[in-house]
Formats: structure tokens, C-alpha cells, sequence
């Protein structure tokens, strides 16, 4: 091969992804032999980890754009790739369908958010961002709104957001990493973590794209084999996404039969539930209509103010190439996406009807205990089934799961080979390694670039300050890693949360930045800090005082507090306070127009 | 025209389509899911249409969308001579 590596991207990526199908032939092989699944677990897991590393390493650099923003040549089709893999979590790969499963129509809002999000990103920001030219968000606030208050306020915000967000990846790469590769949990963490700075450190954004094109690849496959071969065996076709909808009007019918929402538990069991919630019914009153609204408007606002996403647009060639990867990013996540709520319908046909051999709701519990995806995660303690009425059959209020399950024992259920359940440990892996990468970096070089570079030591050299943004990557994640061996409970609130914190304090800033000239310097701290408080206040109202939420304004939803608070104090503020500079109107003005220079220098 | 009168123009049809994307967005972001509950009475492809809009109909028109407004905004930048 000859050419420079960003020439040779469609050879270089069809290769490894043809490699990556025949180590999946190879494994199938391997399991014919007699090989067992454990070794299978661990030789996926552990491979597909040691390419990403190999590719970090071969992308490690000494310059600052390559460091901060890939040297600005991402073509915007793999730019998307690895926008999708930087987006889709841990949380999106194991717990989306399961979400679905338990909660119905209510939990299609985050399928309608994490996807709506994105015509925010590209109508509003993303482009503009592009031209503007900056390292990192805060870059963008610092030096749109002047000052280092705005620009350590943006710091202060992406590091709460992100670090909330952050310790749930790196405890899915840890519950990952122990299962398949039979290792404690605290022990995963730190695997997990060395994994995730192996492919970030040595090369920065430009090692992270690299990486994170490699992992949606084998995410995306991961995800999509399963289903459509467990479709494909249940005679619904080879595109199970267009035709579950008699899947769907069929669990209808058994949920009453079956009495889903009048049978409940007698007791909790921890974190395992029983299905409660229909399947198709939708909200039917103003309060759960407005309920399903507001968790949408906060996923999709806090998905275009998430500095790890905005930043990614940062590394295309040009503004027109960062608005067309921003249309594949969302093309690459709709994949996923639309998938989730086929492969919940289908795992819950399978448990739910009778009619079908794997049905077990409503047989004998003697029988169904027998089963060996049954036995194998009910002793990891993902599943639990209590004969509460002691009348010998299984009740639906008698059968806990934990979500993930839907996922991760899909192979199972449909009596799929061992080497199927490798390859999806390996895709939840990869989506949450790529996420935590794309995190931790967001984190470390907002503080290496705008707190320690452009407020404590604007003299430092390339090499410190490269340095310095590595020791702080280290730091960071060893921090997240510590916390997530705490194994704190909740840790799915704490993703919903950065949404919140994420929009409180900086959507209105970033968007009024770029579509209201009148705003200015004080308007945008306003903004940021009363924002930001106004929302995390009403979170710890809500979530730790045990107020009554105002208007169904639980804690998932606080970002509606804080961003009402972000516009009025942005607007009013600003209106009180003299207007811009003419120097600021005019780069507002020259950051809408495409060409010309961007208004950062290349290296800054 | 002078360079500025067409940076004008160009953020006037830049504007406009903008707002034209954020309705249609609004629509299928916020709209169609408060009457999920009546959308359900009818079916499409076998799904209740509220359960399909919120899992597929929403997500596929938000792809559909950005394709037309990413090509439209194209076409203005070309036109308005701004494009890199």
C-alpha cells in the first residue's frame, strides 16, 4: 500500500473489517472443535482490544492540531463512524433494548431524543463550530464571549457533564472485561482503563477517531448479527426491523392474558424487575404526554451541547465536510437504533408466548428452571424467579431480569453458538471504550488547553503543554475508574444526568452564541452559572430532598429547569448590558459564512 | 453585488431553511408524540402508528431530513459563492 494512511482509508478499513469477519469464521471454527465459550470470551475480548491499541499506538503524535482535533482531515464519512461509536455507550449497547423491554412506549422518548438530537447539531452549531476553528468548546465560549470567566464556567460545566457521564462507561468496560474475561469486577475497572488509555494517550484525538471508526465496525456487527439471525430462525424475515409489527399487536394479546400492569410484584428484588409496563400503550394523559416531550427536548438539547460530540466535529476538512458528517453520524446511530425496540419485541414474543417452544411464562416453574440460559444467568445473579403464588407455574409478576439480559442472552434464548455471545461481548465493549475515549479526551484537553494553556500559562510550549494534557488524561480516567470500583448504585441515572447538566449550562450559550449577535460577555455567564445552579439545585431537590417534582419534572428531566433559567438570565442580562464589540459582531458574521479563514489560526 | 450584500443574502436563505428543518423537526420531535395514544387507534405496516413514529417513522425522518437540508444548505453556499 502505498500513500499516506488518510489516502488509503477505504482499503485500510474494508481490510480490517474483512480481517475481523474471518476471526469471527475462525472462532466458529475454533467452537466446533470444542473450544470452550470462556475461551472464546476471552480471546474476542481480548483481540479486538489489542487492535485498538495497536491502531493508538500507530497514531501517536507530537503536534498540537493532530493532538486537540486530528489535524483537521477526517473525510465526513468515517468522521461519522466515529461520532456514532463516540456516542453509542455502553448504556446505548446493553441497556437500550432492555429499556424497551421494561418500559414500553414511555422509553421510545430516548430512541426519538438520542436521534433528534442531531438535526439540532448540524441546523445550529456544528458548522459554525467548524469555522470558527477551535480546540475545544470552551475554546469557543472563551473567545466568542471574551474572558476568562466564560471560558472557565464552560470548563467547569463539560467537567461535571462529562464526569458524570464518564465513571457509567468505564463501569460497563469493568462489568465487560470480569465477565468475559472471568476477572473480578474491580480488577475489570482498571483492565478496562488501561484498555481505554491505550488507545487516547499516545495520539490524542487523532488515535481516538482511528480507534473509534475500528469499534463502530464491530459494534454495529455485534449488534445486528444476532438479531437478524434470531429473526431470520423465527421465520420474521431477514429485515426483522420492518416486520415486528405483528410481533408487537401478538404481545398485546398475551399481555392481557398474561395480566402485564394488574399482576405485581409482592417484593422487590434489588435491582431485577418484572414486566409491568405494556408494550405499545401509549401516554394517554396530558401529564405522561408532556412527561414523554420534556425527556425528549432534554436528551436532544444535552445531546447538542455535549462537548465530546460537538468536539468531533471539529476534526473534518472543511465546514461543508462537518455538516455532511454530522448527516452521517446520525445515519450510522439510526442503525442501532431502530434495531433496539425489534430485538425488545422479539425477546419478549419468545419469553411471552406460550405458543412458542421458548415461551416460559406460564409453564411449569420445575421446567423452566431447567433451562440453561435460565440456570447460567440466574447464577450471576441477572435473573430470579420466585414462585410467590406457589401454584408450580410461572407468573409474569414471578420473573425478574435485570435489563441488560435482553442483550446480552439474546444468543442464548434463541439457541444461537457460543462464538455469537464472544461477538457481542466484544461489540459492548467496544461501544463503551469508545465512548469513555471520546469522554475522557473531551475532559482532559478542555483542561489542558483552556484552564491550564489559556488561563494559567499561555507561554507553555508545545511539549508541556502535550504533556500536560497526557498526565491529565491519566489522572482523570484513574479518577473515573476509582469511582466506578465503588460500584455506587444507580449508575444509568448518572447518564441520564449528563444530558441535564449538559444543556443547563450550555446550550443556550453555544446556540445564542452563534444565532444572537446582541449576546455578549455578561449575558453568557448569566447564562452558564444560573443555568447550571438553577438545574443541579432542582436536581438535589428532587433527587435528595424528596420535593415533590414540579410538573412531573423528575430527575431526569431537571435540565428543563436549568435551560428556562439559562435563556431568561442569557437574554435578560445581555439586554441590560451594552452591546458586543464591533470586532466580536463581526467575527459572529464571518463564523455564518463557510469560506475564508477560520477565525482561530490553524495551531493555537 | 457587493460582498457584503451577498453575505446578507446568504445568511437571509440560511436562516430560512433553518427554520423551515426546526418545524419539521418540531413536528416529529414533540407534535406527533403528544398524541401517541390517538395515533395508536390507527395501524401501519402491522404497528400501531404511534409505537411505530416514536421507534422507526421519527428516528428515519430525522435521517431523511438532514440529508434534504444538508443538500439544500449546499446548494445556497454555491449559489451565494461562499462555498469553500
Amino acid at each position: 500500500m502505498s500513500g499516506r494512511f488518510i489516502d488509503n482509508l477505504p482499503k485500510v478499513y474494508g481490510l480490517y473489517t474483512g480481517g475481523f469477519l474471518v476471526f469471527i469464521g475462525l472462532m466458529a471454527i475454533l467452537e466446533q472443535m470444542g473450544v470452550s465459550a470462556a475461551t472464546l470470551g476471552i480471546l474476542f475480548v481480548s483481540f479486538t482490544i489489542l487492535i485498538y491499541a495497536a491502531i493508538g499506538w500507530l497514531s501517536r503524535t507530537m503536534q498540537v492540531d493532530e493532538y486537540y482535533v486530528a489535524g483537521r482531515e477526517v473525510p465526513a464519512l468515517y468522521n461519522g463512524m466515529a461520532t456514532a461509536a463516540d456516542w453509542m455507550s455502553g448504556a446505548s449497547f446493553v441497556a437500550m433494548a432492555g429499556g424497551v423491554y421494561f418500559g414500553g412506549y414511555g422509553y421510545l422518548a430516548f430512541i426519538v431524543g438520542w436521534t433528534g438530537g442531531y438535526v439540532l447539531v448540524n441546523s445550529l452549531l456544528a458548522p459554525y463550530l467548524r469555522k470558527f476553528g477551535c480546540y475545544t468548546v470552551p475554546d469557543f465560549i472563551g473567545t466568542r464571549y471574551g474572558g476568562n470567566t466564560a471560558r472557565l464556567l464552560a470548563v467547569i460545566v463539560l467537567v461535571v457533564a462529562s464526569f458524570t457521564y464518564v465513571t457509567a462507561q468505564i463501569n460497563a468496560t469493568g462489568t465487560i472485561a470480569s465477565r468475559a474475561l472471568q476477572i473480578p469486577f474491580e480488577l475489570g475497572v482498571w483492565f478496562g482503563l488501561l484498555g481505554i488509555l491505550l488507545c487516547s494517550m499516545l495520539g490524542g484525538m487523532r488515535a481516538v477517531t482511528w480507534t473509534q471508526v475500528a469499534q463502530y465496525i464491530v459494534l454495529i456487527i455485534a449488534y445486528l448479527v444476532p438479531v437478524i439471525w434470531m429473526s431470520n430462525a423465527q421465520g420474521f424475515g431477514a429485515i426483522p426491523q420492518l416486520s415486528y409489527g405483528a410481533a408487537v399487536d401478538r404481545i398485546t394479546e398475551l399481555e392481557a392474558l398474561h395480566g402485564v400492569g394488574t399482576l405485581m410484584p409482592e417484593a422487590s428484588q434489588g435491582g431485577l424487575r418484572a414486566l409491568t409496563t405494556a408494550h405499545a400503550e401509549a401516554p394517554d394523559s396530558a401529564l405522561a404526554s408532556w412527561k414523554f416531550v420534556t425527556l425528549v427536548l432534554v436528551l436532544m438539547a444535552g445531546t447538542a451541547s455535549l462537548p465530546h460530540i460537538l468536539m468531533r466535529y471539529f476534526t473534518t476538512p472543511s465546514v461543508r465536510a462537518a455538516r455532511r458528517s454530522v448527516v452521517w453520524s446520525l445515519f450510522f446511530i439510526f442503525l442501532l437504533y431502530f434495531t433496539a425496540p425489534a430485538l425488545a419485541t422479539f425477546t419478549k414474543l419468545q419469553i411471552m408466548d406460550p405458543a412458542l417452544a421458548t415461551g416460559i411464562i406460564g409453564k411449569p416453574v420445575a421446567d423452566v428452571m431447567a433451562i440453561d440460559w435460565i440456570q447460567q444467568w440466574s447464577n450471576v445473579g441477572f435473573l430470579k424467579i420466585v414462585d410467590t403464588s406457589g401454584d408450580g407455574l410461572l407468573q409474569i409478576n414471578e420473573f425478574f431480569m435485570r435489563g441488560d439480559i435482553v442483550v446480552l442472552a439474546t444468543p442464548e434464548i434463541a439457541g444461537l453458538p457460543y462464538v455469537i455471545s464472544g461477538l457481542v461481548a466484544a461489540g459492548g465493549m467496544a461501544a463503551a471504550m469508545s465512548t469513555a475515549d471520546g469522554l475522557l479526551l473531551a475532559i482532559a484537553n478542555a483542561l489542558s488547553h483552556d484552564l491550564y494553556y489559556k488561563i494559567i500559562d499561555p507561554d507553555a510550549d508545545t511539549r508541556t503543554r502535550l504533556v500536560v494534557a497526557r498526565v491529565l488524561l491519566v489522572m482523570i480516567g484513574a479518577g473515573g475508574a476509582f469511582i466506578a470500583s465503588l460500584q455506587l448504585s444507580n449508575i444509568l441515572g448518572a447518564v441520564a444526568w449528563a444530558f441535564s447538566f449538559a444543556c443547563s449550562g450550555l446550550f443556550f450559550p453555544l446556540v445564542l452564541g452563534v444565532w444572537w449577535k446582541r449576546a455578549n460577555r455578561q449575558g453568557a455567564i448569566a447564562g452558564m452559572a444560573l443555568g447550571f445552579a438553577a438545574g443541579t439545585y432542582y436536581l438535589y431537590l428532587v433527587r435528595f430532598a424528596g420535593m415533590e417534582p414540579w410538573l412531573g419534572l423528575d430527575h431526569l428531566r431537571f435540565g428543563i429547569v436549568g435551560m428556562a433559567v439559562s435563556l431568561v438570565a442569557m437574554v435578560v442580562v445581555s439586554l441590560l448590558t451594552p452591546e458586543p464589540d464591533a470586532e466580536t459582531q463581526a467575527m459572529v458574521d464571518d463564523i455564518r459564512i463557510p469560506s475564508g479563514d477560520s477565525i482561530l489560526a490553524e495551531t493555537h | 453585488m457587493s460582498k457584503n450584500m451577498t453575505h446578507q443574502v446568504h445568511w437571509q436563505r440560511t436562516r430560512n431553511l433553518t427554520f423551515i428543518t426546526l418545524g419539521i423537526w418540531f413536528v416529529f420531535a414533540f407534535l406527533i408524540h403528544w398524541f401517541g395514544a390517538e395515533l395508536n387507534q390507527t395501524s401501519f405496516l402491522g404497528f400501531p402508528l404511534g409505537f411505530y413514529m416514536a421507534a422507526q417513522g421519527s428516528p428515519l425522518i430525522f435521517v431523511l431530513l438532514l440529508v434534504w437540508s444538508t443538500r439544500r444548505q449546499e446548494k445556497i453556499d454555491d449559489e451565494c459563492g461562499v462555498s469553500e
